[in-house]
This record gives structure tokens, C-alpha cells and sequence, in this order.
């Protein structure tokens, strides 16, 4: 059975605006036979209609928390909803909601691409005659369509991830789960994947996503959580937990070649070469007064980028707070 | 219609009939390694044991060598493909990893051993049709009991569908997927009379074949070819019926706890 809002089994599952979680995950645990503890305790709420990034090193336990709200994993303790239904009880009915596209490729090789989503659809409940028209339509938004005949051994390896995902929408789920999507996948195709997930996610499908590629969670997602050790170390909106980082370093790519740093008073310069300076600055100072004071000084610059991207920052910063 | 509002009956049903699908289109599509061997092997088993040794046999049983072991050869044919087509389809999903489409998947545990045992019983009738026909070829079959050949011939082969289960269930590598069909469905096979009748055999022999629940299968469905048979038939159909039943209920089990398939 479905727990509401407005009930009294439903609290957990709904958020403090009254909207229903599309993913609730409570004091979740699993310990596998051979005594490693991959989750020790996990609280999560994901919101419907959310953009969830969820990051943590190899090993933190972000696949075996995925395996267990797809049912690929037996669980120990604790308790997952998915929009409403308890996997305890309603494991079925929450299944029918979620996409999952997972990290290893999982698909019959031997069949052809067309025959992978049709069938999946079937799985889901979805008639042939639907699922042919969904098949097109998926397969054409993934530019797998050309494709759909042959088997599916022959795809590249980023059309083998797209076919994933097309795979996974087929039955049109109301959760997305992708667990590194864009693992090995080109910077070109890579943007398409953005392209399309944030479309997939504007038409209202909530989106959880894990992603080695911290530059990808901070273009697409909205909220995020921070895995390790089996625990989350942070949850927040993505905003909150940048705004946090209470420095950045850029490096300044400049015209004319330099012997030597130039004295800037409270910003530390570091000369990399003869054309490249590299600076910090933190969230009181601003680029302005930096550009203003280096171009008294007869410095011109070209262009400027972030040393790291800024969730690099602040993730491996939190990640070596913890080990600390 | 959006999965929220389909209802779980519904799903299944289609699940179900997808999985079927499938299945056929796996045995369709491999026609070279499903369908034709059997017919090759038929035809052989024929040639040397029906005809060129048959004919210094005579009869058995009070019937024509070749009549006689055609319903032998029919029923081996369909044990061996209906084993063979659920372990190597459910094993290769699991070696390839695609059976997780299946288990992340609305369908019950139920709904799968339903899938993969049907596509066990589509090849083992296949095979089987092919059998028959090659059997026509070189021996004249009487039908006795057309109900009793279907019924004995269905159930057979769900058996073995359900045993290949649970050997795919257990394999960890192809070695053990060999094992059962190799030391002991061949074996169980071969003497389960399928080329004799069991009366030619000594005292302690005809005891200990007793023992052999494809000797049961075998002759139930000859009985229903030509009328005769080495066992109870009533005693074979409730052997057959309650395999069936506890093979189900020990894959349910096993699947619905993840054995071999889940974390």
C-alpha cells in the first residue's frame, strides 16, 4: 500500500514541504558474508522532481545502497521507500517506478538494441505494440536508431551506455537511477547525456546520479549527498555546499611573459611559467580588485580558469576532514 | 497507461509472455544448436540401434524393436532439451549479467520460473516434434492414449526445465552447468529404458531401476504409444506430479532469496 502525506505511515516518506520522496532511505545497513559493512546507518531523502547527485570514493557504498533500492542487493537493517512504497512490503510496485541504469554493462550482447528495450518494456508491463513506438523514440533521442537492428556486441562503448539509458526509460519510470552514466564516454557525447538527462528531468523525472566526473554533478544536479565509509558525510544543496568553500584557486593565463611573480598584497601568486600565474582568493576578496591592481603593474591577461572544479574542492576536502 | 496506475496482475502478464517471447526467439534464432542436433542424434540412434541392430533384436516387449524405442528416444530428446535450454539460457544471463534486467524488474520470482520453465517446455515440445517425425521415418507409432503421451511428455519436460533451473541457480562457471546433464542425466538416461525393457534385467537390477525416475517418465509415455509398460502408470504420473511440485517450491525459494543471483 502506498503511505500518503497526509498519513500517519507516510512521514517519512514525504518531505517538510508536504511533497512525496522519491527515494527515502532510513538508518539503512548491510553487512555482506564476508563481514565487510558496506552501509553503516544511511538516512537519505531525495525529493520527486529532484536532480540528486550522490558522490563518494570506490568502496564508499553508493552501488550497494543503489543495489539494495533496486532489489540487486539483500539488505540488513533499516528502510527504503520509493514514492511511497515500502520495499518491504510493496517491493513490486516500487520496483515498476525506478530506472536503474547501472555501472557494468548488463545487457544480452547477442541481441540487438531494438530487442533489449522492447523486452525490458515487457518486463515492465509495457505492451509490444507500445513499446516499438517508445523503442523509436528513445532510440532516435539516444542516435541509437540506426543502430537497432545489429547486435548489440557491436556498439561502441558510449552507445552501449546510451543504450542503458534508453533501456531504463522505456517504461517511462517516475525515479531515475544512473550509476556513472558517462563512465568512458567522450567529451562531446558526454554533453548530449547532459543535454537529454536535464530534459528527461524537466518533464519530471526525479534523477539520482553517481558520477566520478565531479564537473557533471555540479552542471546537473540540484542536491547532493556525499557518501564514505558507508555513512553520508554531507547532504545539502549543491549552493550551500559550494558556497562553503572558502577559497578558490585560478590560474591566469597572461600575454606577455614574466621573469618573476608580481607582489600582490593580500593574494598569494605563485608564478607556474613564464605566461601562467596561479591565485587564491577567498570569498571576502574579489577578481576585480586582482585584475585592476595586476594591470597597474603593466600585467595583461588572456583568460582564467579554476585550478580544480570547485565540487572537486570541497569533496576531497571533506573526504580527507573524515579520514583525518 | 503509466506503471503507477497499471495493475501488478497486468505486468505480469505481460512480463510473462515477454519472457516466453524470448525464449522462442532464442531457440528460433540458434536453430543450428536447439533443433537440428536432436534430429541428426534421432536419426542415428535409428539407423544403428533401430535398424542394422534392431533387426537382430526382433521385437521387445511384444512389439518391433523400433516401435519400441521410439517413445524412448522421443522422451530422451525432450529431458536432455528442455534441461539444456533453461540451464544455458538462465546461466548465460547470469554469466552475461543480463538476468538483472529480470530481477530489478516488477516480476515476481514466480513469474520467472514460470518464464524460463516455459521456454524449457517450448524447445522439449519442439525437439520432440522433431523427434516424432524423424521416428515416422523409420517405425510405425501406434497411439494407445493420445491424452496420456501429451500429459506424460508436458510433464517430463517441466521437470527437467525445473531441474535445469536449479542447477543454472547454483553454477558458478560453465564446468558445473556440464556436470548434472554429463554424470548424471546421461547415465539416468540411458538406463531408464529407453532401449530395453526393464523385465530382461536381473532381480536386483529391475529393483534398483525402480529408483530411476526417468525409467517411470519413459514408460508412462510409452504406455501411451502402445498400450504396455514396465511400471505402475498411475505411480509414474504421481512421480512426475510431485517433482514438479518441489522442484517449483525449491526454485521459488531459492530465487525469491537470491541464491547464486543477489547479494
Amino acid at each position: 500500500m502506498q503511505e500518503s502525506c497526509a498519513d500517519w505511515r507516510g512521514i517519512m516518506a514525504c518531505g517538510y514541504n508536504g511533497r512525496m520522496h522519491a527515494l527515502s532511505v532510513q538508518n539503512l545497513t548491510k553487512t555482506y558474508r564476508n563481514g565487510v559493512q558496506a552501509l553503516k546507518g544511511i538516512d537519505l531523502a531525495v525529493e520527486e522532481g529532484d536532480f540528486f547527485a550522490m558522490l563518494g570514493p570506490n568502496g564508499a557504498g553508493k552501488t550497494t545502497l543503489i543495489g539494495i533500492v533496486t532489489s540487486l542487493v539483500n539488505k540488513s537493517g533499516g528502510a527504503v521507500s520509493v514514492l511511497g512504497y515500502d520495499i518491504d512490503r510493496d517491493l513490486d510496485r516500487a520496483k515498476s517506478l525506478i530506472g536503474i541504469v547501472p555501472q557494468e554493462i548488463n545487457f544480452n550482447m547477442f541481441e540487438s538494441p531494438e530487442t533489449i528495450v522492447v523486452n525490458q518494456a515487457g518486463f515492465y508491463g509495457v505492451e509490444r505494440s507500445v513499446a516499438r513506438v517508445r523503442a523509436e523514440k528513445y532510440l532516435k533521442q539516444l542516435q541509437l536508431w540506426d543502430k537497432r537492428k545489429g547486435m548489440a556486441r557491436a556498439l561502441s562503448g558510449g552507445m552501449k551506455r546510451r543504450l542503458m539509458i534508453a533501456r531504463a526509460l522505456m517504461h517511462e519510470p517516475r525515479l531515475l537511477i544512473l550509476d556513472e552514466p558517462t563512465a568512458g564516454v567522450d567529451i562531446e557525447i558526454r554533453r548530449s547525456m547532459w543535454d537529454f538527462l536535464r530534459q528527461i528531468n524537466q518533464q519530471g523525472t526525479t534523477i539520482i546520479l553517481t558520477t566520478h566526473y565531479l564537473e557533471e554533478a555540479e552542471n546537473l544536479c540540484r542536491n547532493i549527498a556525499i557518501i564514505d565509509g558507508g555513512r553520508i558525510i554531507e547532504s545539502d544543496r549543491m549552493s550551500n555546499l559550494l558556497r562553503r568553500l572558502h577559497t578558490e584557486s585560478f590560474v591566469l593565463t597572461l600575454r606577455n611573459p614574466l621573469a618573476f611573480a608580481p607582489t600582490l598584497d593580500g593574494y598569494p601568486l605563485k608564478r607556474i611559467d613564464d605566461h601562467t600565474l596561479e591565485v587564491e582568493v577567498s570569498k571576502e576578496q574579489n577578481l576585480n580588485d586582482i585584475f585592476a591592481r595586476l594591470s597597474a603593474q603593466g600585467v595583461e591577461v588572456l583568460s582564467m580558469r579554476n585550478k580544480v572544479n570547485r565540487l572537486e574542492e570541497m569533496f576531497m576536502r571533506l573526504v580527507e576532514n573524515r579520514q583525518a | 497507461m503509466s506503471n503507477a496506475q497499471q495493475t501488478l496482475s497486468s505486468i505480469r502478464w505481460v512480463g510473462l509472455r515477454t519472457i516466453l517471447i524470448r525464449e522462442y526467439g532464442r531457440i528460433i534464432r540458434i536453430w543450428g544448436q536447439t533443433l537440428v542436433p536432436p534430429a541428426v542424434t534421432t536419426t542415428l540412434y535409428f539407423v544403428i540401434f533401430g535398424s542394422l541392430v534392431g533387426r537382430r533384436i526382433g521385437e521387445m516387449g511384444g512389439f518391433d524393436y523400433r516401435a519400441f524405442i521410439a517413445p524412448g528416444l522421443i522422451m530422451m530428446a525432450v529431458i536432455t532439451n528442455s534441461y539444456g535450454n533453461v540451464v544455458s539460457s538462465f546461466f548465460g544471463a547470469k554469466f552475461g549479467k543480463h538476468i538483472e534486467e529480470l530481477l530489478v524488474s516488477p516480476l515476481p520470482s514466480w513469474v520467472i520460473i514460470l518464464g524460463y520453465v516455459g521456454g524449457g517446455l517450448m524447445r522439449g515440445l519442439m525437439v520432440g516434434g522433431v523427434v516424432t517425425v524423424v521416428a515416422l521415418i523409420f517405425a510405425k507409432l501406434h497411439v494407445y492414449h493420445l491424452g496420456l503421451i501429451i500429459a506424460a511428455v508436458v510433464l517430463t519436460s517441466l521437470v527437467f526445465s525445473l531441474a535445469g533451473l536449479l542447477n543454472a541457480i547454483f553454477a558458478k562457471n560453465f564446468d558445473q552447468v556440464n556436470w548434472i546433464p554429463s554424470f548424471v542425466l546421461t547415465p539416468l538416461t540411458y538406463f531408464g529404458g529407453v532401449f530395453y525393457s526393464v523385465s530382461l534385467l536381473p532381480g536386483w537390477a529391475k529393483q534398483v531401476s525402480m529408483a530411476n525416475p526417468i525409467l517411470h517418465m519413459v514408460n508412462a509415455f510409452r504406455y501411451g504409444f502402445l498400450g504396455t509398460s514396465d511400471v505402475n502408470v498411475g505411480v509414474a504420473f504421481a512421480i512426475m506430479i510431485g517433482c514438479v511440485a518441489v522442484l517449483f517450491a525449491v526454485a521459488m525459494v531459492l530465487l525469491t532469496r537470491g541464491t547464486g543471483i543477489r547479494d
